[in-house]
């Protein structure tokens, strides 16, 4: 069996004297869909924007292909990581977030082309192309001199996906994409997402509370609660009869 | 009274202090623009001494007199450190743009720090180094923001150049109070031009202000 392409080891977060994670064990397989279910508060966003490099693991390590993320050795000693190390190691992570964070002073094109160009050192004429391929794969081909502020939801939160793709990421991390739109905006973002599952390249972190859409294209699911997984597996297993009680309480309030 | 021959007699002298006011006005606007942007980024930075002693900076001069600082450039530091500026010019364009400096660079702290965190968290996402994400993601932001204030800023340096007669330079005001000291009775026609010429002055200001204004406006609602 392939190694994990990232592997959480108690893993603990406390914001002051909050403890929100208290020891979290992961793998997360190349290419594997993992959805993180689990209450309000319960860390879910923590845990990835822990593998994203925005919040910093209290205690534990997150080793990413091999690499330590928050870790680094100088002269045979193990230290914080700095700016570097962290550039080096999260180059092959990518993050949509709940509220996209598009750059409003730029277009839709210019969005999704500038970190190729200024951080990947890729031609502006290759990134420019590829941006818009990228942005023509999302159903925005004709918006690429759109600003932000003129696009809906459902739009800006596929610009933000194409943005994150054009880096080639290998692990994609998705923070509740949908939950700040419209309902009726809801489908078209999750219909992007079920094209990227299917080529199955990348691996995927989906933290939702759209339980059929993680019924459907997850390969493994995790419940958080308490600060630790308290339960996984299979999504046929998790949505099926688990004996954990939170667990099914926690989804009978999904069910109509 | 004021008559028509009396102001053709005074226009042509206060033509002559015309000269000093545009350059000191243009030196103190670019020196205090760069003196904002320095102490404005100082006192983001992670070194503790470069802050606090920029803080410092900032409330001494935003807290004393533009006066007071420009008699303390001109008269006292030679005297006290005998460090001279070399000029009255110099003395009247360094008081002018570290009090405009200090000012504004509350504005450029308080832009940078205004855009959204997000946005920073995008850009790192994106694995800006943290320099990239100044330079590409939140100073264009933060710039849309300080426009407006910069160009309200214009018109006060415009105003505050006036003071430099009392060092001695030959700008508008200078040429005023001769006039004025010479012949009393001359007096509000001579204040009177004055506050034409200022206006006429602060005009192109004001325009590049409503400019600057309509700039910062564009492509940038919040997202
Ligand atoms: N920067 C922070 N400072 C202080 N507390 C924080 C911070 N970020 C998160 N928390 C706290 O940590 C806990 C977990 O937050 P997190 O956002 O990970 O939960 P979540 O499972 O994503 O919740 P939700 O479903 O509401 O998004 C919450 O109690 C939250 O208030
Ligand atoms: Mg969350």
């Amino acid at each position: 069996m392939a190694n994990p392409i990232v592997k959480y080891e108690n893993v603990h977060k406390s914001f002051g004297e909050v403890k929100v994670l208290k020891g979290i064990d992961l793998d997360l397989m190349p290419a594997e869909k993992v959805a993180v279910i689990g209450p309000s508060g319960s860390g879910k966003t923590t845990i990835i924007r822990m593998l994203m490099t925005l919040e910093q693991p209290t205690l534990g390590s997150i080793v990413v292909d091999g690499k330590n993320l928050w870790q680094m050795e100088k002269n045979d000693q193990l230290m914080d990581a700095n700016e570097k190390h962290l550039r080096q190691v999260r180059g092959d992570i990518g993050m949509v977030f709940q509220h996209f964070n598009l750059f409003p002073h730029l277009t839709i094109l210019e969005n999704c082309m500038t970190a190729p160009i200024h951080v990947q050192k890729e031609s502006k004429a290759s990134a420019k192309n590829r941006s818009i391929e990228m942005l023509e794969k999302v159903g925005l081909g004709d918006k690429l001199e759109n600003y932000p502020s003129q696009l809906s939801g459902g739009q800006k939160q596929r610009v933000a996906m194409a943005r994150a793709l054009v880096m080639r990421p290998k692990i994609m991390l998705f923070d509740e994409v949908t939950s700040a739109l419209d309902p009726e905006l809801v489908e078209e973002v999750l219909t992007v997402i079920r094209g990227i599952a299917n080529e199955g390249k990348m691996a995927m972190v989906l933290v939702t509370h759209e339980m059929e859409f993680a019924q459907d294209i997850a390969d493994r699911v995790l419940f958080l609660d308490g600060g630790v997984i308290a339960e996984q597996g299979s999504p046929d297993e998790v949505f099926g009869n688990s004996e954990n009680e939170r667990l099914q309480s926690f989804l009978h309030r999904f069910r109509r | 009274m004021i008559t028509i021959s009396a102001i053709s007699d005074i226009f042509p002298v206060l033509m002559q202090g015309i000269k000093i006011t545009v350059t000191v006005l243009i030196a103190s606007i670019i020196c205090g623009y760069l003196m904002a942007f320095i102490a404005g980024f100082c006192r983001l930075s992670n070194n503790v001494i470069l802050r606090k002693f920029t803080g410092l900076y900032v409330e001494v001069f935003r807290g004393t007199s533009l006066i007071v600082q420009l008699f303390w450039l001109y008269y006292a530091l030679p005297i006290l450190f005998g460090f001279d500026l070399g000029s009255d010019f110099w003395a009247g364009v360094l008081a002018i743009s570290l009090n405009y400096g200090a000012y504004m660079s509350e504005i450029v702290r308080g832009s940078i720090l205004s855009v959204a965190k997000g946005q920073t968290e995008a850009a790192t996402a994106l694995n800006m180094s943290s320099f990239q994400r100044m330079r590409l993601v939140i100073f264009p932001q933060a710039v849309r923001m300080m426009l407006p204030e910069f160009g309200n800023y214009l018109i006060q340096m415009l105003k505050a150049t006036s003071l430099v007669s009392l060092i001695g330079m030959t700008d508008i005001l200078y040429y005023g109070d001769i006039l004025r000291s010479s012949n009393l009775s001359q007096a509000p026609t001579v204040y009177l031009l004055v506050l034409v010429f200022y206006f006429i002055l602060a005009l192109p200001l004001i325009w590049l202000t409503r400019r600057m204004e309509s700039y910062s406006k564009k492509g940038v609602a919040s997202q």
